[in-house]
């Protein structure tokens, strides 16, 4: 029965989830209820956890996630649900999520210049502005309050206390009482703040650390800061900031930093302040990939490479695994077993080790290749642009062919007997057997992972970085080298390694990397099914 | 009253403060000695305060011991968080802005320059305490005037000669180093640069590069560099001729095929007597070498200035426990005992003048102790990620030859730089 009508299937009383059943002793149900119990303790966890360090994006999906849940388990009507949710949420939490944010930095000049918001700009601005006026010296100093004001108490060199808040310069109060390094301990009219009080709230130490108390009437002579409520010193800033006009003034110089759009304090002379902050800068990261002379030139010679490696990755190893699959899938060799176990070996090193094995036995000087293979030759494997392709190319087909020997000896022990035996009859050669019947049907399984293998060497960053770290070096200053790919000049370019990163322009690569492989791999799976028609 | 403001900061804060006392009021009572009790009686005051300290695993132990005695002292938890060294400064750049960043974390001081750029590094004062600290490492963390890191340690490369091959006597000059080789029998490798394998590595042939008079950047008068490329002109040309002179195209004595493990193995197993080298090389762990460290010798003619690391801690931007965290690091961290008992943990040279001295007993230490004295910090600013590759390249270009022009290869290097550092 083929056709199912509407009709029918009312008629069929669909069976009751195990989970559901009241009937008998109900353990599936309760085991339900057991395992929703551990989900709703861990989500409520994560949400109380989420609300303690004030994390609302986290807050708010994990009760989002966790709302679904319970109503996914709980409802007759989502039975069908329960069996997806949790590969949904793996997929939304693991490869939705971090695609998207990607895509987000990608708009953004989130890097090292830009790396907060305005106010954490502004904040360093002051700070790296506000300097200790040169000889002050260290005054001893504790924190004072009357009336709910703050203030600083600090002894002079002679011996006076002074007093002081934020509206009132200091002023020696008499009658005042210091300990032996010169700490005020007692001042009439102020209560002192001892330092438990201090530390055990993170307001009033904010307060304190934000206050500054004029030495004199007049702003130029500066100002009495703590550091660490021990002390103080005479600090003057320069920096002025304007929150309704977005500026920043210098005071001394008359010098005005306007906020600009691309992130950053800009004065009419164009110098900048150091600190920036991230802003959208809409398309301009994808714009200056393929404009930047610096880095257009060398990207377009990356890309090129990049496919190079991959599709020669693929066809050789593709190729020599499976002449080695079909050697020793020939009954007339002798302990088969134990020999295919052996090729697998490069295939079960960490290939990273593997890599920097290879590298060091292609040292022009040292290596072992140059010494035993080549008598002692000087083949600069390594530094010549067109040998560290060779080089690269060879030492990923070593590590990668054992795979498609794996593949190929599977594929080729599962092909038809009568077929090969077919053709034989029909008096086809060697040649024309594997041509016309072996490869179009091994094709039909191996095609997908030919395409899969071919993303992954598409984004293979291990064995660039391991192998030659993507030198030798173009001329110029793009930083890129010969044997560089997509992914590992990605790397280079967010300047993750160096210091300078540039999140915005590597994330904007980072989805032309994913929307090339994606359009291949979808056009290639495509021309698989054609193969499937072999059947 | 206050006429003499202009005359000089110092002056004029001073006189604001007698100012205010013009009031004439009586100096406070200093209390007896037995009215003395606020020592002692005084309660542990950062109860339930946390300082977080990120760190990498060799320091993490020195923390420790040291943090012990603060929340011994204050009555506040210190939290270290381990991590790997290289990840320090990008995590502290990412996660400082977000709120989740440490307190204080553990750095290197070339990182400076990005951190000031992302704002995520406060200034810190250690007034008198500065006279303790050696100027370099003050100087190193030291960003456009205003100190951002508490110094701990300095480290620089040296000469290390093997004295069972050559003898004890530490060479001045590149001539009579290549003659001492020679003459115990190396004419094929008698002096080993670190080349970083085909990369090129312009920190450990920088040395050489000064004796030239070719520093990178020009410095100003206080030996800080700024930001002017200084290795152009006829001294960066002599010293690219010298590259290639001793390259693959002359001597051969300089190759790209030395990377750390090779030359590690060399010098170790005695193939070449010379070696340009730091600290940190696994050759001084077994101690079954007979080593001489002496400054590195000069190939044309001044002192060879090796480049300064300094590695201190740096205090967040974002902290909300700036007071105790400053209270840590200038009253505990500054302290003599807590900077000896780091260095036991990880003996790099301290950057306290008192302890440098006391451990330059050992005269290995005291050689690097003395080729640091020659140099200058490390630029910090936060394009030299980008001028290491472009200075790298251009060298390991003139060791293999591959580059005929030496002064058109290096002059073409430094327009570049130019053009990179704007």
């Amino acid at each position: 029965m083929t056709v199912e009508t509407g009709a029918e299937r009312q008629d069929i009383e669909p069976q009751e989830s195990h989970a559901r059943r009241w009937r008998g002793l109900g353990w599936g149900f309760v085991a339900k209820l057991l395992m929703m119990a551990l989900v709703n303790a861990l989500g409520l966890s994560l949400i109380l956890s989420a609300l303690n360090v004030e994390a609302w994006g986290i807050l708010v999906a994990s009760t989002v996630l966790l709302v679904i849940a319970d109503l996914v388990y709980f409802m007759r009507r989502t039975l069908p649900l329960k069996y997806i949710l949790p590969g949904l949420v793996f997929l939304f939490v693991f490869q939705v999520f971090t695609l998207g944010y990607t895509g987000y930095v990608a708009f953004t000049n989130y890097g090292t210049g830009h790396a907060g918001s305005m106010e954490q700009a502004v904040d360093a601005a002051l700070i790296q502005d506000e300097r200790r006026v040169e000889d002050s010296p260290s005054y001893p100093l504790a924190i004072v309050q009357s009336d709910g004001e703050l203030g600083f108490a600090v002894t002079d060199s002679e011996g006076f206390v002074l007093v002081g808040t934020e509206e009132d310069a200091l002023e020696a109060v008499d009658g005042a009482s210091v300990d032996e390094s010169g700490t005020p301990t007692e001042v009439p009219g102020w209560e002192i703040v001892p330092r438990s009080e201090l530390f055990a709230d993170q307001d009033l130490q904010q307060q304190v650390v934000d206050l500054r108390v004029p030495v004199s009437d007049e702003a130029v002579d500066g100002s009495i800061r703590t550091r660490d409520g021990l002390s103080g010193a005479i600090y003057t800033s320069s920096l002025e900031w304007d929150e309704d006009a977005l500026t920043l003034t210098d005071t001394e110089t008359g010098t005005v930093y306007r906020a600009s759009d691309t992130g950053n304090f800009v004065a009419d002379d164009g110098s900048t302040l150091p600190a920036g902050w991230v802003v959208t800068v809409g398309f301009d990261n994808f714009v200056r990939a393929v404009t930047d002379a610096t880095l257009a030139g060398p990207l377009l010679k990356v890309t090129a490479w990049t496919f190079v490696f991959a599709i020669l990755t693929v066809l050789t190893s593709f190729g020599l695994g499976l002449l080695f699959a079909i050697i020793y899938n020939d009954p007339r060799i002798r302990a088969r077993r134990s020999l295919r176990t052996l090729f697998i070996l490069p295939y079960a090193f960490p290939a990273f080790m593997s890599a920097l094995l290879w590298r060091g036995m292609f040292n022009r000087e040292f290596g072992i290749i140059n010494d035993w293979f080549f008598f002692g030759a000087d083949i600069n494997w390594l530094g010549d642009p067109f040998l560290a392709k060779v080089v690269i190319l060879w030492v990923n087909l070593w590590l990668s062919y054992p795979y498609w020997f794996l593949v190929c000896t599977g594929a080729l022990q599962a092909l038809p007997g009568e077929t090969m035996e077919a053709a034989r009859i029909d008096g086809a050669g060697r040649w024309r057997q594997f041509r016309s019947i072996t490869l179009p049907l091994l094709m039909v399984s191996t095609a997908p992972l030919a395409i899969a293998s071919f993303a992954f060497n598409f984004n293979n960053f291990t064995i660039i970085y391991m192998l030659t770290e993507g030198g030798p070096p173009f001329p110029g200053t793009s930083g890129l080298g010969s044997t560089d790919i997509l992914i590992s000049a990605i790397y280079n370019i967010s300047g993750v390694a160096g210091g300078a990163a540039d999140y915005g322009l590597a994330s904007a690569l980072s989805i032309v990397v994913f929307v090339i492989v994606g359009i291949i791999s979808a056009i290639a799976f495509r021309q698989t099914r054609k193969l499937e028609e072999i059947q | 009253m206050r006429k003499q403001i202009g005359m000089g900061a110092a002056f004029v804060a001073t006189a604001a403060l007698l100012a205010a006392c013009s009031s004439d009021p009586e100096p406070a009572e200093t209390p007896s000695a037995e009215a003395e009790t606020s020592e002692t009686a005084e309660a542990p005051s950062g109860e339930g305060a946390e300082l977080v300290v990120w760190t990498d695993a060799e320091r993490e132990e020195a923390l420790a011991t040291a943090a012990e005695q603060f929340e011994a002292d204050t009555g506040a938890t210190v939290t270290l968080v381990q991590k790997n060294f290289e990840d320090l400064r990008n995590d502290f750049i990412a996660q400082v802005p977000t709120g989740e960043g440490p307190d204080i974390t553990v750095g290197a001081h070339d990182w400076l320059g990005a951190l000031i750029e992302a704002g995520v590094v406060n200034t810190l004062d250690i007034g008198e305490k500065a006279a303790d600290f050696q100027e370099v490492a003050l100087d190193a963390m030291t960003y456009d005037g205003q100190l951002y890191g508490l110094p701990y340690s300095t480290e620089a490369i040296a000469l290390i000669q093997n004295a069972d091959l050559v003898g004890d006597t530490a060479p001045t000059t590149w001539e009579e180093m290549i003659q001492m080789s020679v003459d115990a029998g190396f004419e094929d490798r008698p002096f080993i640069l670190f080349t970083n394998g085909t990369s090129g590595d312009g920190y450990s042939a920088y040395p050489l590069q000064t004796s030239f008079g070719a520093p990178v950047f020009v410095q100003d008068e206080s030996g800080s560099y700024t930001t002017e490329v200084g290795m152009g002109g006829e001294a960066g040309e002599a010293f690219a001729q010298f590259l290639y002179d001793n390259g693959a195209d002359g001597t051969g004595y300089f190759t790209d095929t030395i990377d750390y493990d090779t030359s590690n193995e060399l010098f170790s197993s005695g193939e070449s007597p010379f070696i340009l080298q730091g600290p940190w090389m696994p050759f001084f762990d077994g101690g079954d070498m007979n080593l001489v460290v002496s400054p590195m010798v000069t190939a044309g003619g001044e002192p060879a200035a090796p480049f300064v690391g300094v590695q201190g801690f740096y205090l967040s931007s974002q902290s909300d426990n700036a007071l105790l965290a400053n209270d840590f690091l200038v009253n505990y961290m500054a302290t003599e005992d807590a900077q000896r008992t780091l260095y036991e943990a990880d003996p790099r040279v301290p950057a306290l003048t008192a302890l440098a001295e006391e451990v330059s007993t050992d005269p290995v230490t005291a050689g690097f102790v003395e080729s640091a004295a020659l140099g200058v910090p490390m630029p910090s600013i936060p394009e030299m990620g980008n001028v290491w590759e472009i200075w790298n390249a251009a060298e390991i270009q003139l060791i293999t030859g591959s580059a005929d022009d030496p002064a058109a290869t290096w002059n073409d290097m430094v327009s570049e730089l130019e053009a990179s550092i704007g």
